[in-house]
């Protein structure tokens, strides 16, 4: 299977690798996947909790050049979103973004699950925050 | 001596035709056209003499009685299915059920699935953490309606090497029929099926620098006497098993492979087998938590298989396949989503199984190109534990086991 050139773009020059530490203020972590599928991603938001914007993202990815491809991108498009913005990514935006083919779907699936996670946790952690800071 | 990319290290999916096999080709294209068949003019008896020829090399190379127990076919899979199908066809009043392994190729596997739908009974066999079947194991599954054992000579994903002469004397002890799938061992390692007992064995040119599209069943004449119901009817050549007018230049590359690497296989493998040990301990050395899959003797000269724990494999060949050919067992590369069945057979983890690498040496690779893919694996293997959550965790102390996954 021959991969897209953005695919191999964001395997060669991936975007934001890297952690935040877990507990830090505005920091909100999705880990999604199982070892025993072949892929696991963990993706991280850090929001200013005074204008509710994303400021960094951060990914770690176990698993093949697309998933390692879509974390990647999905970082890229997080940073400089609200966190309301940030819910609305869709895997298609991603399919259609790095043209993946059906096999590598769940590539996409993937990255949309660990963004939702990632904004979950932080929403969890901050209740009220960004609330707070629309006023 | 200046390295030339890509480097194929992929040998267990195909070798190169070396270019002796191509030569001695050539001239049965064109000016030596005959039909083997056509016995009342010299452009037949020119084929069939070259065909001969063919047949006479193979019986050497795997250790025949007699030339004429080498059935042509289209390649590996056509034997495997010719023996299966064949003997099951043939011997279903004698019995219904056979024996193979858990680690088989799908031809083997395929064909007894539908088997089973057509009233066979299939046992699977488990093998060993090393890759090995137990002679007891064997022995445990067979009943009084055991027609056939088939068991894969050496496997194709980790190289480990079965007890073919054990299982053959079985065979033989207890009158069941015993067919070898020798595809990965056939002209790599000694192979002998008049002494190891072997009654059908399926070979391929393809994967000893011969060309693909061409295959042979050994099929013994002589104690026992084994028959087979053709799975394709026509002209009745091939002793009526195999009908189709014979592809005389494929057959001569194949007889000359089997010639070159009969004559050349003592040097070879323990050439092959002096680069793949450096290719094994240099990575084994280099990166930690690696595992060699399969048992560290018994296997093919030639066949490396490691899993790198915390990487997908998939992800490992995309990282170096603009210069180097591997492949791997992660799902991702498989065409059923599924990771090596193999691998996962051995016991190991799936998450291993979706780390495994093949290396797989062949004739023409050099010192030179063990090093580079050495180094190049070792740098790519690395690079992506970097970026893995799993390698994270296990490095900050979290037992992986204890994470509640949220699978898809």
């Amino acid at each position: 299977m021959a991969y897209s050139d953005k695919v191999v773009d964001h395997y060669n020059n991936p975007r934001n690798v890297g952690s935040f530490a877990k507990d830090l203020p505005g920091v909100g972590t999705g880990l999604v996947g199982a070892p025993e599928c072949g892929d696991v991603m963990k993706l991280q938001i850090k929001v200013n909790l005074e204008t509710g914007v994303i400021e960094d993202a951060k990914f770690k990815t176990f698993g093949c050049g697309s998933a390692i491809a879509s974390s990647s991108l999905a970082t890229e498009w997080l940073k400089g979103k609200t966190v309301d913005e940030a819910g609305k990514i869709k895997n298609t935006d991603i399919v259609n973004e790095l043209k993946l083919p059906p096999v590598k779907i769940h590539c996409s699936v993937l990255a949309e699950d660990a963004i939702k996670a990632a904004l979950a946790d932080y929403r969890e952690k901050h209740a009220g925050a960004t609330a707070s800071a629309q006023k | 001596m200046a390295l030339k990319f890509p480097i194929f290290m992929d040998a267990q999916s195909t070798t190169p035709a070396d270019p002796r096999v191509v030569e001695a080709m050539l001239p049965y294209f064109t000016e030596k056209f005959g039909h083997p068949a056509s016995r009342n003019h010299p452009f037949g008896w020119e084929a069939e003499g070259a065909v001969d020829l063919a047949r006479e090399r193979l019986q050497k190379l795997i250790g025949a009685r007699d030339p004429k127990e080498i059935i042509f076919t289209s390649g590996g899979t056509e034997s495997i299915n010719l023996a299966l199908k064949g003997v099951a066809e043939m011997y279903r009043e004698k019995g219904t059920h056979i024996v193979t392994t858990a680690i088989e190729q799908r031809a083997t596997l395929d064909t007894c699935k539908r088997l089973e739908r057509q009233g066979f009974t299939v046992t699977h066999v488990p093998v060993r953490p090393d890759g090995l079947v137990d002679l007891d194991a064997i022995r445990a599954a067979l009943t009084d309606k055991t027609i056939l054992i088939s068991v894969m000579f050496a496997n194709n994903e980790v190289g480990t090497i079965q007890d073919m002469a054990g299982i053959g004397k079985l065979a033989k002890d207890k009158g069941i029929l015993f067919h070898a799938d020798a595809t990965q061992a056939v002209g790599k390692i000694a192979v002998n099926a008049e002494a190891m007992g072997i009654d059908l064995l399926s070979c391929t040119a393809h994967l000893m620098y011969g060309p693909k599209g061409v295959g042979a069943l050994y099929v013994r004449r002589k104690a026992p006497r084994v028959r087979l119901a053709p799975m394709i009817d026509g002209g009745g050549h091939e002793r009526g098993m195999r009908s189709g007018t014979l592809p005389v230049p494929l057959i001569v590359g194949f007889g000359k492979a089997a010639e070159i690497c009969a004559e050349v296989m003592p040097e070879e493998s323990a050439r092959l087998r002096g680069l793949r040990d450096k290719l094994q301990d240099r990575i084994l050395s280099s990166v930690e938590e690696s595992y060699l899959n399969g048992d560290p003797e018994r296997r093919l000269p030639h066949n490396l298989n490691i899993s790198f724990a915390y990487v997908e494999g998939e992800s490992v060949l995309m990282g170096v396949n603009k210069e180097t050919a591997l492949s791997s067992g992660s799902a991702c590369t498989s065409s059923t989503l599924e990771p090596s069945y193999v691998i996962a057979a051995l016991g190991a983890s799936t998450e291993l199984a979706h780390s495994s690498i093949r290396f797989s040496l062949h004739r023409f690779n050099t010192e030179e190109e063990v090093d580079y893919v050495a180094g190049r694996t070792i740098e790519v293997v690395k690079r992506l534990r970097d970026m893995s959550p799993l390698y994270e965790l296990a490095k900050e102390g979290v037992d992986l086991k204890s994470i509640q996954w949220k699978a898809e």
